[in-house]
């Protein structure tokens, strides 16, 4: 439950920033995942 | 092959085959609609209101249609612009879809507006140059017409102008650009449009980032348009085709791959909307069912498929991921249109499209099947004319 503005986007902000992260740590695992047999042809 | 380089069809000469009277019957009842929608006005064939001014013909065969259509700039941006040439076997087809995509949007468009005599109006008589709908008026008629051009090389080789050939080939990567930054700028204005509307769109789906999903999503639909329409016409216009299935399965590959990527992007942004707006509880609802249905299944899903088939070298599973991608952008398109707009509303508010609406709509999907045929047939647009092997 939020009160202020300030806290709604505090908590909003720190969820979409660690979000951020573990997408871009997933995209890392998408390409390895495109590319994994591609290098052993 | 004759003298201009076109290829005759097993079919042709053959009127009466189940397509042809098929779409044929479909057509001669969109144009009797059309001709009533003209004459008697909106009430008379469609279930538009005050409430629900929008329905399918802006909803499918402008935003759907739009996004379908994406093709285009995306082929010729990978082949011209970041010089991936071995795509150049799948630009003209794109380009011939994206130009008749554009051409038919147009159409609904004017028959959705009425007057068309107007339809200059935003550009001569009264520009609103602080509209959305002002620039995507302008983009939509500058990128046909720059569709148009892209795709006249093919209508000149099989005329034999070789002239007017060497002259728009030679501005080929200008118009390639043009065309991309038009896209860049309408197909994110489509979804920038619902921006005005926090009230009236769900909140899963209404997001700030609309613009952004609109433009990524286009991406992706016009790479599995590009897959799946050449599925299509290897299967029906076989005799037409030059390049090997081998060939063929590894250009599919490559596109899914591209598709991929832009997939998990797309999905990405849609979770960072969720967040930014806190809006996880929602998911719980019918409504959240629906929108997780698009998400999961349209988009995380195909994600998932097209990767498995690039990795496993399993071209028909791509193709049939490319299928469910185009369903749910249409799904995504009309969600944000029509489904989850003014959902709010009671039941018997609620807009549901009249058979009208939908037999017009059939009827632009059939006629871009028989001039892309009828072109098709003619024009060397899935193979090269003999004349002008390697030109473009």
């Amino acid at each position: 439950m939020y009160h202020t503005l300030q806290e709604f986007m505090h908590h909003t902000k720190g969820v979409s920033y660690v979000l951020g992260g573990l997408f871009l740590l997933a995209f890392i695992g998408l390409w390895l995942f495109l590319v994994g047999r591609e290098d052993r042809r | 092959m004759n003298g201009n380089g076109a290829f005759s069809s097993p079919s042709a000469g053959r009127v009466l085959t189940p397509f042809n009277l098929v779409t044929g019957i479909i057509l001669l009842g969109g144009a009797a609609i059309v001709l009533l929608r003209f004459a008697k006005g909106l009430g008379a064939t469609t279930n538009l209101s005050h409430t629900n001014p929008w329905g399918l013909w802006i909803g499918f065969d402008v935003m759907t249609g739009v996004a379908l259509a994406a093709g285009g700039y995306v082929t010729s941006s990978a082949v011209y612009l970041f010089g991936l040439k071995e795509y150049k076997p799948v630009v003209r087809p794109a380009i011939l879809t994206g130009f008749l995509g554009y051409a038919l949007v147009v159409v609904g468009l004017i028959v959705d507006l009425g007057r068309p005599w107007r339809l200059p109006y935003p550009f001569v008589v009264q520009a609103g140059p602080t509209s959305a709908l002002f620039e995507i008026a302008l983009c939509v008629a500058l990128y046909l017409a720059t569709l148009f051009v892209e795709f006249t090389p093919a209508a000149f080789e099989w005329l034999g102008w070789r002239r007017w050939r060497k002259a728009v080939g030679a501005m080929t990567i200008a118009l390639t650009i043009f065309g991309l930054i038009l896209s860049t700028l309408h197909q994110s204005t489509l979804g920038a449009m619902y921006l005005v509307t926090p009230t009236k769109l769900h909140p899963l789906w209404y997001s700030p980032y609309l613009p952004v999903h609109f433009f990524i999503s286009s991406a992706a639909t016009g790479l599995s348009m590009v897959i799946f329409e050449g599925m299509l016409s290897h299967r029906i216009f076989n005799h037409q085709v030059e390049v090997s299935h081998e060939a063929f399965d590894r250009l599919t590959l490559g596109l899914a791959k591209a598709a991929s990527i832009v997939l998990a992007i797309y999905f990405a942004t849609k979770v960072l909307g969720l967040a930014q707006g806190d809006k996880w509880r929602l998911l719980a609802t019918p409504m959240g069912l629906w929108f997780l249905l698009e998400v999961v299944g349209f988009v995380l899903l195909p994600c998932f498929l097209f990767a498995l088939g690039v990795r496993d070298r399993r071209a028909g599973l791509v193709r049939f991921t490319a299928l469910l991608v185009v369903v749910g952008v249409i799904l995504n398109r009309l969600n944000v249109s029509i489904f989850a707009f003014n959902w709010t509303l009671p039941a018997e508010e609620r807009y549901v499209p009249h058979w009208m609406e939908v037999w017009v709509t059939l009827s632009l999907v059939a006629a871009g099947l028989w001039a892309f045929r009828w072109i098709v047939n003619r024009m060397p647009i899935l193979h090269e004319h003999p004349d002008y092997k390697g030109m473009h």
